[in-house]
């Protein structure tokens, strides 16, 4: 009678404590699980393929195609270019990153209007067009390694505003980059946050982006992904390709510096 | 207009396991746009997968299936060389059709 009883009140303690446990090991495991899962067939594929195509596609009011558009690796290099931008470039004397610098390739070669195109809505009209653009040059650098060049004193300059950017804290909530990306091991939710101030880490977070977001259904370019983290802190988007997220990029990619680009990833 | 399927289909001993990744917007119709007004549904209603012109798989889908969904399923018999294809209808009547060659 004894007996029993402690049998089964261990069998019941068993049974209370292994769930708990199991449940806590698989929080982090379940979601790099599901991502596994899915970057199987990561949508992003479409957008790479839409992209090349529109690459080399005659369009415009200039009907020409982008395949002259200099990345930083001469005119119509593609391969190694994403992974050492944002960059300076000569002709338009500016720092860019490459959806600011794809606005300058597409007015320059085939006559759409920058401004136009930067005010554009996310995922409407020409900014549809950069969404795909980018899964295709990112792909084109998968699994190189970031070296962004930090020998123009213009570069120089654009990674000290980032930093300057990254640790400034504002908005109703007083928050800056690095109150979420400032730390290791921090979460939102269930969402590993990477420190996006040094490697290993931030090259996770950085070289991860443009990535197709499945919450949202569509491939977000680095330039998105700034506009929601400034709208998470309630804070106004500084606007498409603007010198301030040009300044971030620099100074996410220069911490990056050695780390591997995953783009186009497969987020949530 | 339809963007192509990218298609993976790889054979296994007796076992040919095909990956299918579709480009569709697969609009539930339980949406509404900016003005509030419903967006309408538009998406697959059936899609289905042949094997050198014999049908191996087909399936009726809803709303309930994802933006750019991914599909996968496998059949026997199959070697390198052979060809697949697949095809989907949407409920608007557009149709497209991509193949692949199995390795």
């Amino acid at each position: 009678m004894n007996n029993t009883f402690i049998t089964t009140f261990l069998g019941l303690a068993a049974l209370l404590i292994s769930p708990v446990a199991s449940a806590q090991k698989t929080t982090a495991e379940g979601i790099a699980e599901y991502r596994a899962m899915l970057a199987d067939g990561n949508p992003a594929e479409l957008y790479e393929a839409k992209g090349e195509a529109l690459w080399k596609q005659l369009r415009g009011p200039k009907n020409a195609s982008l395949e002259k558009c200099d990345l930083g690796k001469g005119a119509g290099a593609v391969k190694g270019a994403f992974v050492e931008l944002p960059r300076f470039f000569a002709d338009t004397q500016r720092v860019q990153d490459l959806e600011s610098r794809l606005l300058t390739c597409m007015e320059q070669l085939q006559g759409f209007n920058a401004a136009e195109t930067a005010k554009t809505k996310f995922g409407a009209g020409e900014q549809k067009t950069i969404e795909s653009l980018v899964a295709y040059i990112s792909a084109e650098s998968r699994d190189m390694k970031f070296n962004l060049p930090q020998a123009h004193v213009q570069e120089k300059l654009m990674y000290a505003v980032g930093k300057k950017v990254f640790y400034t804290r504002g908005g109703p909530m007083d928050f800056s980059c690095a109150s979420c990306h400032g730390e290791d091991n921090k979460r939102i939710r269930l969402q590993d946050l990477p420190n996006l101030t040094k490697e290993p880490s931030a090259s996770v977070g950085f070289g991860s982006w443009p990535a197709y977001r499945v919450s949202a259904g569509d491939l977000w370019s680095m330039q998105r992904r700034l506009n929601d983290c400034y709208r998470q802190q309630r804070f106004p988007y500084p606007g498409f390709a603007s010198e301030v997220t040009v300044a971030l990029g620099v100074y996410m990619g220069v911490n990056s510096q050695g780390g591997v680009s995953t783009a186009p990833a497969l987020k949530r | 207009m339809s963007d192509p399927m990218r298609i993976r289909a790889q054979a296994q001993g007796d076992k040919t396991t095909v990956r299918v990744l579709v480009g569709h917007e697969m609009e539930s119709g339980q949406r509404k746009d900016a003005a509030g007004k419903t967006v309408p549904a538009w998406f697959i209603q059936s899609i289905s997968a042949s094997w050198n012109g014999k049908p191996v798989m087909s399936a009726q889908w809803g709303t309930a299936v994802s933006k750019n969904p991914f599909m996968q399923f496998s059949f026997k018999g199959a070697k390198a060389g052979d060809k697949v294809a697949v095809t989907w209808i949407d409920n608007r009547g557009d149709k497209r059709t991509d193949e692949a060659l199995v390795s």
